[in-house]
């Protein structure tokens, strides 16, 4: 069992694990369609600026670029997390989410600001079509980030109390298929709302 | 639990190991970073930076695929593979054709044309 710690687990995941992964998966697809029809609709509006301003007298891509990075490297703690688990090392597997969760509230915030700031100067979802569409797109992906965070709260304590056991693993397995996948929307977000709103 | 075959199924853990995780990051970062430098020094104009700047977003999309959701290593019946593909389906369908039919409304009823629809159909009506 010592060895255990040591080197990876290789064991093949249980049935209730797979089952529960492709049942997870498919509600992540449908969240795909969800966020398609916005950016659909997103894409129809985003000329009827209704006399008020268009994106790129809004947009500053310096900031925005720093949101994506923030959101990429809590990706990727995510991810070591997952490490952590394969090595059974809690430690790493706490760090990890905790990375995580400092990066996505850092994300969270800047979208906050960023809104609030749009919000102050008159330039709310109320002012166009164009302003309609994108507060209902990017806090859509806003609101699936609080989500994810309080699952990754709720997801450290499970497995600070009760160790890495197979529950807490396949929790820890579809947290960071969840967090994954808001990276891949707001990817999309990045090029089709600011860096094509200032082209 | 407690006997591991530590020959067998090396080939498991390749589901993520921390290689993988670290390609998948400097990857992502590499092209976002590029997408970003080729719009704000507008190294081409119109269709051309647009098709760039996608190209690199589908780029990202299938390396993050790859690399953090491990699409590529799954197992023989390959559902997760069938779902993803289906989900591309819906999508073409409900947004590109929401797109397609809004640029061809946009196209038969532009705001001009709809002034004249309109004038023209009171003073009909005026007679």
């Amino acid at each position: 069992m010592s060895q255990a710690t040591t080197t990876a687990i290789t064991e093949a995941p249980d049935e209730v694990t797979v089952k529960n992964t492709l049942g997870f998966w498919i509600y992540l697809m449908t969240d795909c369609v969800l966020f398609a029809t916005l950016f659909a609709t997103y894409a129809v509006l985003r000329n009827n600026t209704f006399g008020g301003p268009a994106g790129h007298e809004l947009f500053s891509l310096p900031f925005v670029l720093t949101e994506t990075l923030l959101l990429l490297t809590s990706s990727f703690s995510c991810g070591l997390a997952i490490v952590g688990a394969q090595y059974n090392n809690r430690k790493l597997v706490l760090a990890g989410l905790f990375i995580t969760l400092l990066l996505g509230m850092a994300f969270l915030g800047m979208e906050l600001s960023e809104f609030s700031h749009l919000v102050n100067e008159g330039n709310s979802w109320r002012r166009s079509g164009f302003l309609s569409s994108f507060f209902t797109l990017v806090g859509t992906h806003g609101l699936h980030i609080t989500a994810g965070l309080l699952w990754i709260i709720v997801t450290m304590v499970q497995i600070g109390r009760r160790g890495l056991t197979v529950a807490t693993r396949r929790r820890l397995t579809l947290l960071s298929l969840f967090w994954h996948f808001l990276d891949i929307v707001w990817i999309f977000i990045f090029t089709i709302v600011y860096l094509l709103g200032s082209v | 639990m407690g006997h591991f075959d530590n020959n067998k199924p090396r080939h498991n853990v390749k589901h993520g190991t921390l290689v993988s995780y670290i390609t998948g990051f400097v990857l992502s970062v590499a092209l976002t970073v590029s997408a970003y430098l080729s719009v704000v020094h507008h190294i081409a104009a119109g269709w051309a930076i647009i098709g760039i700047i996608f190209a690199l977003a589908i780029t990202q999309l299938v390396i993050q695929l790859l690399f953090f959701l491990h699409l590529g290593n799954e197992s023989k019946p390959r559902l997760n593979l069938v779902v993803f593909l289906f989900m591309l389906l819906v999508i073409g369908i409900v947004a590109g054709g929401s797109l397609w039919i809004m640029h061809n409304l946009n196209y038969h009823m532009s705001p001009a044309d709809m002034n004249n629809y309109m004038m023209h159909q009171s003073s009909a009506g005026g007679m």
